[in-house]
């Protein structure tokens, strides 16, 4: 117990990290999932073709490659923010992160607007509301609903999915953990059980403010 | 082909121009070379045995079903292909589905004002007066509030038709609009489209409704295997069917 109160200040770092990562990763994969969603819902088959493609392509490699790509890739490419090396590493994460959950916020997505009738959107483009007008008027209202939980459960594994980041430059709870097994190697047991709570702690949040998000939109009906 | 010439009631300026229309869905060919010329003004009924091509007929005349080849012009303009110039075209013509496919989430009001606001602009007490006029003309002024699931099948397919009005179109297509309500609502629907047609509403109805068909139609047209096979005016149309086709269709009918 002592291992774990000795490194408290290491685990809060650590866990600020991880948060940080979470934070921008799931705003960027919200952004950009969504934009994969309506992409693969559009009229033109060439953008529809593009998304599907995409999606198919990275949700099927390996985070650790889509990492790889990225941290390795990123600087050819000239994805380079300079002087702050823990910085340039941060931003390497995020951007793996995002293209690799967008993915799979853009299938939650997806899944939502196919349980709304297509008679909705028939309806829309009938009274000559163009297609973004129609998405964002009748068919997302009416997916979010459904779209709640399993976009939950995607932004739950994406949390996890941050600890990946550790292999390559970031400081997190994965390298907070693995410091305080350097440090107390008598308590490896300890430090692993807190480094397993302190995920709980972010995964069972996420939870909690889902559930609330859930009762919203359904008393929104 | 085997359709009969094209023919406009009186004087009526052509609206509605469809020529040489072909349309498959696989290796079903839905519309064979389809010719047909709805008039300002007119009341088109379109009637035929299921599976027939007359609901896709209708539904290409605002181009939720794409065409093959032909071509199809609303007011002398071709309909465009997709996009913004689509959209354009298809605020001016109103649409009522069998499904009323009123929008779920919103109540009846909101439903009949998204179409004025968003995309024609107007303001939404102007769009909200406006609506509320339209509500009451189809006699479902009462419910503005409620959401569509609250109301019976033929209030919510009234409320669609209001809806459709609300954008001032310039014709009023019915794809089988009595066709999912139960008997003693369909009347109330057929009562609002038989005052439309009779304040000088464009509308080409699909429907198997005969009794509206006498009643309201300027012209009836018979659609059998994707085809036109025969047109008329309705009193010629339901006495003396010159078609085989549609004479054995009437005396399936009419035994019932």
């Amino acid at each position: 117990m002592d291992a774990v109160l000795d490194n408290l200040g290491l685990f809060a770092d650590g866990l600020a990290g991880t948060l940080t990562l979470f934070a921008w990763s799931a705003v960027g994969s919200t952004v950009l999932g969504t934009l994969l969603a309506v992409m693969r819902v559009a009229p033109s088959s060439a953008v529809r073709a593009f998304a599907t493609t995409y999606v198919l392509g990275v949700r099927n490699t390996p985070l650790t490659v889509v990492f790889a790509f990225v941290v390795f890739g990123g600087p050819i490419l000239g994805l380079a923010v300079g002087g702050d090396v823990e910085l340039q590493y941060r931003v390497f994460a995020v951007i793996a992160l995002t293209l690799y959950t967008s993915c799979f916020v853009c299938e939650a997505l997806r899944g939502g607007i196919a349980t709304v009738p297509v008679g909705q959107a028939e309806a829309a483009r009938s009274l000559g509301l163009t297609f973004g007008q129609s998405l964002r008027h009748v068919v997302l209202p009416q997916a979010g609903r459904t779209v709640v939980p399993p976009l939950g459960s995607v932004l739950i594994a994406m949390a996890k999915n941050t600890s990946i980041a550790a292999a390559f430059g970031n400081r997190e709870l994965i390298s907070a953990m693995r410091t305080g097994i350097e440090n107390r190697g008598d308590a490896v047991v300890a430090v692993l059980v807190a480094t397993a709570i302190a995920y709980l702690l972010v995964t069972l949040g996420l939870s909690l403010v889902f559930s609330l998000v859930e009762r919203k939109v359904a008393i929104a009906r | 082909m085997t359709s009969a010439p094209d023919r406009v009631e009186g004087d009526r300026d052509p609206l509605v121009v469809l020529s040489h229309v072909q349309k498959h869905f696989g290796e079903l060919h839905v519309l064979k070379d389809v010719d047909l010329v709805v008039g300002r003004g007119e009341v088109l009924v379109v009637i035929g045995p299921s599976g027939s091509g007359k609901s896709t007929l209708c539904r290409t005349i605002n181009r939720l079903e794409g065409i093959d080849e032909g071509r199809i012009t609303i007011d002398g303009e071709d309909l465009p292909a997709e996009g913004k110039a689509l959209a354009r075209l298809r605020a001016d013509v109103g649409m009522v589905f069998q499904s009323f496919n009123l929008f779920a989430h919103m109540t009846v009001l909101q439903n009949v004002t998204l179409g004025p606001t968003r995309v024609r602009g107007a303001s939404r007490a102007d769009a909200e007066r406006r609506a509320m006029e339209l509500l009451e003309r189809v006699g479902v002024g009462p419910q503005a509030r409620k959401y569509p699931a609250q109301l019976s099948g033929g209030q919510q397919q009234r409320v669609a038709i209001a809806r459709a009005l609300a954008m001032d179109p310039k014709i009023m297509l019915f794809d089988e609009p009595t066709s999912a309500l139960d008997p003693e609502m369909i009347n109330e629907v057929l009562d609002v489209m038989t005052d439309l047609a009779s304040s000088g509403m464009t509308m080409v109805v699909v429907t198997h409704e005969m009794g509206f068909a006498r009643r309201a139609a300027d012209r009836v047209v018979f659609m059998a295997d994707g085809e036109i096979v025969e047109q008329a005016d309705p009193e010629t149309f339901f006495t003396a069917p010159s078609s085989r086709r549609a004479q054995d269709f009437l005396s399936k009918l009419l035994t019932h």
